[in-house]
């Protein structure tokens, strides 16, 4: 029993970090770029939903889609300012630019929200008892389990099926091609960037609702874990990132509770490295062999 | 040939420059024009340049994204503390013990370095980045666990991945020093580090790396970076040379780490952690991919730049996020790339007659 | 070559704006440096706003004594952020420091302290190391190791049977020193420890697994030598699972009722040993919480309170020594050393606080327990 309650912790833990993969991987997918800033995002994300459930006495389901339209807004207008000048830029400087838009937003947060954290009141609270009360589990899991599958689904239809979706897989193969096909490159990239701060949004509100303490650095090591676990599923595939954040998520649970809890990071990590030696391109990724 | 005698000349000017830099450094320091805190900038920006330019050999001649960079400065800084201070009682000349210390440093920052390399480089691009920057973190957990002492019996080690070892564990005889304390660090370290040792070793690191890069061995390694398949296919064995850049990398920054670590009487692991090699690596980008020259520069100028920037209190970092997306904005953008060697050109008579010239 | 160029240039205009500090004559320059951006931050801007009402306090009194104060960012780091944070003090002209925030940066800054001999009193350094062999170190808050055998003897004394579950941050030397001895101490005094789980700073968001664990190994009291942070992350994610222990917190866990939308029902029936409680009846604590809420919006912490402790004592301590702010800094570092250990200083968090000539501070621990989203004095 005990065993599946550290799963449980580990899914609910796993689904947080593939829904901020997610998003990691649709602009790495189409930019070709790691948004360092993306978790920063969420930590504002996390900040506007809080602000708004508290000053503004919405509903948590409102403040997370004020949370959303703010971030989106954000996402589009980083994505202008700092990241479209520099799309022929070598991909080390649009890094380091990225770097640079993530020490922005946590300062800022920091002198306009100060530095005393702040409690996020979960957006549903209670617990599931099963079991007789032998394995209990909170409906923020539950339902971050659940967003997390319907974000992938959609995703996944979003990116198949429709005409924005198919040009968004076009600019990922060649963004030069697809501006010759009609495509308007800078519109789907913006596009793209929207779409992964939307996502940031949400993982913000299920982040902080599942570990409430809200600080100018709550987005940053998350963000950096769930950019391991979409490289961990293969960097630029959409169930690649679910998968690797599921697994990512129950690995460190269940290293913490059975090897040592001192090094659980580290066990998340060599198991990475192992897996990355075996498959070069992740779980899911697609290993192109590269040709003369 | 002409070519070839160019890069001569261009380590020279480098060698020359940083010579004459710590030349001007040192009379301004010893006549006391130097405040403290400028002065005590002189240790860390030696240390970190030594990263920046060991760093560059991975990321700009080698081509592959080191995120991990620290992970070796840390295995060098912990060791060298060691050395240095289980020597303290047997060799008492400090130059001695600081370079055995540096030596020691470089060289278990080498072996750790060897041993990530075997697998990391059968990676490439961002899952080589993941993996560098998996190790860094894994090398600062592991050093978190570690309790070291030294007594008259020699050293004790109490590897505590339990947790539930202290200090009090490695039973020191009376008169034994704890050196690394778990969470707390290296403790209690005698600050032996200097400006001259650290200028020492950026000459080193300039003249190794500056020579590694016009050798046969550089010329295959920029090769690898090139075209690995080009590369291999005229019979260049790229492993060896991919390792070769790496561990050097890796040796030069454990030396780095252990000058470091010498110059602080506490350190803890948690120092050299993710933050820590991405502000490396800012420097090596912003000074330009294998421009070592660019480096060194990049390296004084945007470690001063927070330390000028206190006179803002509060929005000291805030500022210096804003200008390091403007100055990455202002040499990337190719708008104003072109509007630039524009108004260059204009101004400039002798490179519009050369740029007419060719 | 150019991005070069474009650096320099932009360090320079930095250089040009940069505006030169105040300067005043005839007062103390009091000099302290905490972590005021990164992670840490809470704590050292909650020190500086602390020492900045005692400074602006002590200089509208009418006794010609006078502070100029100035505080110095070291992002919590122990390394070069902490000397630099030092050495731009240290070129200001401080005369005595009421530094440094964190233990890391403190041991650093000490060590280079007592070398050049300057005086310096930390409002929340709690490690030994920051104290040890170094005369000229003095501390506010009490050390790790006293913390961790005052809480074993409460224990022992208050919840004979208990089973105890740990949970600390091992990557954190106050979280880890207090650990140590409170299980060494534990041991000796007949307190069953059922379990011990560590976090790090890296993972800090996600308790479940040491809770299951706790609860599994039969817990009923939960030790938390930790910051009050991640200790409301716990309470939260306990609460979420069902599970219901006691918990018991250190001074840490002080500010836990000020985080700002935190259901203070979570902390229920919490226990914690602090030398300060914003709550206290005594005219001193509630004029300085008075005035802290009016300035910052916030109710001040335990960290909030040394620093404003700390001006105090240095106060009293430079007027006992007879000194006056035309002495040089080590002049008055070894006055300050002598009368020091013979000082006895009200404040808020502690009455009667006296100084062993090792640095370390006496003062009564106060247990409490939160009710109702106040702290009382718990009953048996």
């Amino acid at each position: 029993m005990k065993f599946l309650a550290y799963l449980v912790s580990g899914i609910s833990l796993g689904s947080i970090y593939a829904i901020i993969a997610l998003g990691y991987t649709m602009v790495y997918g189409i930019a070709k770029m790691l948004n360092f800033a993306h978790g920063d995002v969420i930590m504002i994300g996390g900040y506007v939903s809080f602000l708004a459930a508290k000053n503004l006495g919405v509903p948590p389901l409102v403040s997370v889609l004020i949370a959303m339209a703010v971030c989106t807004v954000l996402g589009i207008v980083i994505e202008a300012l700092a990241y479209r000048p520099l799309r022929s830029a070598p991909s080390l400087a649009v890094l380091i630019t990225a770097i640079g838009v993530s020490y922005l937003l946590q300062n800022s947060a920091l002198l306009i929200w100060g530095a005393n954290p702040k409690a996020y009141t979960p957006v549903v609270s209670g617990t599931l008892q099963l079991f007789d009360g032998q394995l209990s589990i909170s409906y923020i899991s539950l339902l971050t389990v659940a967003c997390c599958i319907v974000i992938m689904v959609a995703l996944t239809l979003f990116t198949g099926r429709t005409k924005m979706g198919k040009a968004m897989r076009a600019c990922s193969e060649d963004k030069g091609a697809a501006q010759l096909m009609g495509i308007n490159v800078n519109r789907t990239i913006s596009l793209t960037f929207a779409i992964g701060s939307a996502l940031a949004a949400i993982a913000g509100a299920l982040l902080c609702s599942f570990s409430p303490a809200l600080m100018p650095t709550t987005g940053s090591m998350p963000g950096i874990k769930a950019f391991t676990a979409a490289v961990f599923g293969g960097i630029g595939s959409i169930p690649g990132a679910f998968l690797g954040g599921i697994l990512l998520g129950v690995i460190e649970a269940l290293a913490r509770a059975y090897i040592s809890t001192q090094l659980s990071n580290s066990i998340v990590f060599a198991v990475l490295i192992i897996v990355l030696l075996v498959r070069p391109a992740g779980l899911l990724g697609k290993y192109t062999q590269e040709k003369v | 040939m002409k070519k070839l005698s160019k890069g001569a000349r261009s380590d020279l000017i480098t060698y020359a420059a940083v010579i004459l830099a710590f030349i001007v450094v040192s009379v301004l320091k010893s006549n006391g024009s130097l405040n403290r805190s400028q002065s005590g900038l002189l240790v860390p920006i030696c240390c970190y340049i030594v990263m920046a330019v060991s760093l560059n050999l991975t990321v700009g001649i080698l081509g592959d994204l080191s995120l991990g960079h620290a992970g070796f400065m840390s295995v060098g800084a912990f060791t060298g503390v060691i050395t240095a201070m289980s020597l303290m009682n047997v060799i008492p000349s400090v130059w001695l013990r600081l370079t055995l210390a540096m030596i020691v440093g470089a060289f278990f920052a080498a072996v750790i370095g060897f041993l990530i390399g075997i697998p990391v480089l059968r990676l490439t691009g961002d899952y080589l980045a993941i993996v560098t920057l998996a190790f860094g973190e894994i090398i600062k957990e592991l050093i978190t666990c570690l309790l070291v002492g030294v007594d008259s019996e020699g050293l004790h080690i109490i590897f505590n991945v339990s947790g539930s070892k202290t200090a009090n564990d490695l039973k020191l005889l009376e008169g034994g020093r704890v050196i690394i304390k778990g969470a707390q660090g290296a403790t209690g370290t005698k600050t032996i580090a200097s400006f001259t040792a650290g200028f020492i070793l950026v000459m080193i690191a300039l003249v190794i790396v500056q020579n590694l890069i016009r050798s046969r061995q550089g010329r295959a390694i920029m090769a690898v970076r090139d075209n690995r398949i080009a590369a291999e296919s005229v019979g260049i064995n790229v492993t060896r040379y991919k390792m070769m850049a790496f561990v050097t990398s890796a040796a030069l920054a454990g030396a780095a780490g252990a000058l470091f670590g010498l110059n602080y009487s506490n350190l803890a692991a948690t120092k050299f952690d993710f933050n820590t090699s991405i502000l490396v690596l800012v420097f090596v980008v912003l000074g330009g991919l294998g421009n070592i020259w660019g480096s060194i520069i990049a390296t004084v100028v945007l470690y001063i730049l927070p330390e000028a920037l206190r006179g803002f209190a509060n929005y000291r970092m805030l500022i210096y996020a804003i200008v390091l997306i403007v100055v990455m904005l202002a040499t990337n953008n190719p708008v104003l790339k072109t509007y630039r060697e524009e108004l260059r050109a204009k101004f400039s008579r002798k490179d519009k007659k050369e740029a007419a010239d060719t | 070559m150019k991005k070069a160029l474009v650096l320099i240039l932009a360090l320079t205009m930095v250089f040009a704006l940069a505006a030169p500090s105040a300067f005043a004559d005839g007062a103390f320059k009091l000099g302290s440096s905490g972590p005021l951006t990164g992670g840490a931050a809470i704590y050292g801007i909650s020190v500086m706003n602390g020492i900045q009402i005692a400074v602006d306090e002590i200089n509208a009194m009418d006794d010609g004594f006078q502070f100029e104060f100035m505080s110095q960012d070291d992002e919590a780091d122990s390394g070069d952020k902490a000397i630099n944070a030092y050495n731009t003090l240290m070129d200001w002209g401080m005369q005595v420091m009421a530094g440094t925030v964190t233990s890391g940066s403190g041991i650093t800054v000490a060590a280079q302290a007592f070398d050049e001999r300057l005086f310096m009193l930390t409002p929340s350094g709690s490690s030994v190391d920051l104290i040890a062999d170094k005369d000229n170190a003095f501390q506010v808050c009490f050390t790790d190791p006293n913390q961790g055998v005052a809480s074993a003897d409460y224990f022992a004394a208050n919840f004979p049977g208990a089973k105890v579950a740990v949970i600390y941050r091992n990557d954190d030397a106050y979280s880890q020193g207090i650990r140590d001895t409170f299980v060494t101490e534990a041991a000796a005094k007949g307190v069953e420890v059922v379990y011990e789980g560590t976090f790090t700073d890296s993972t800090s968001t996600d308790f479940n697994v040491q809770l299951t664990a706790a609860q599994g190994a039969g817990a009923d009291l939960i030790f938390l030598p930790i910051y009050y942070t991640p200790a409301s992350v716990i309470l939260q994610q306990a609460n979420a699972m069902g599970y219901a222990p006691k918990f018991f917190g250190v001074d840490g866990m002080d500010g836990i009722l000020t985080v700002e939308g935190f259901d203070t029902k979570l902390a229920e029936g919490v226990f914690l040993l602090t030398p300060f409680s914003a709550d206290a009846e005594d005219a001193r604590t509630q004029a300085f919480v008075a005035e802290y809420q009016s300035r910052f919006g916030e109710i001040p912490n335990q960290f909030a309170a040394d620093g404003y402790d700390a001006a105090y004592i240095l106060k009293a301590a430079l007027q006992a020594a007879g000194c006056t702010p035309d002495m040089s800094a080590d002049a008055i570092c070894e006055a300050l050393i002598e009368v020091m250990p013979t000082i006895s200083v009200d404040g808020v968090t502690g009455s009667g606080m006296t100084w062993s000539a090792s640095g370390e501070v006496s003062k009564a621990p106060m247990a409490v327990v939160i009710k109702d989203g106040v702290y009382v004095t718990p009953e048996f």
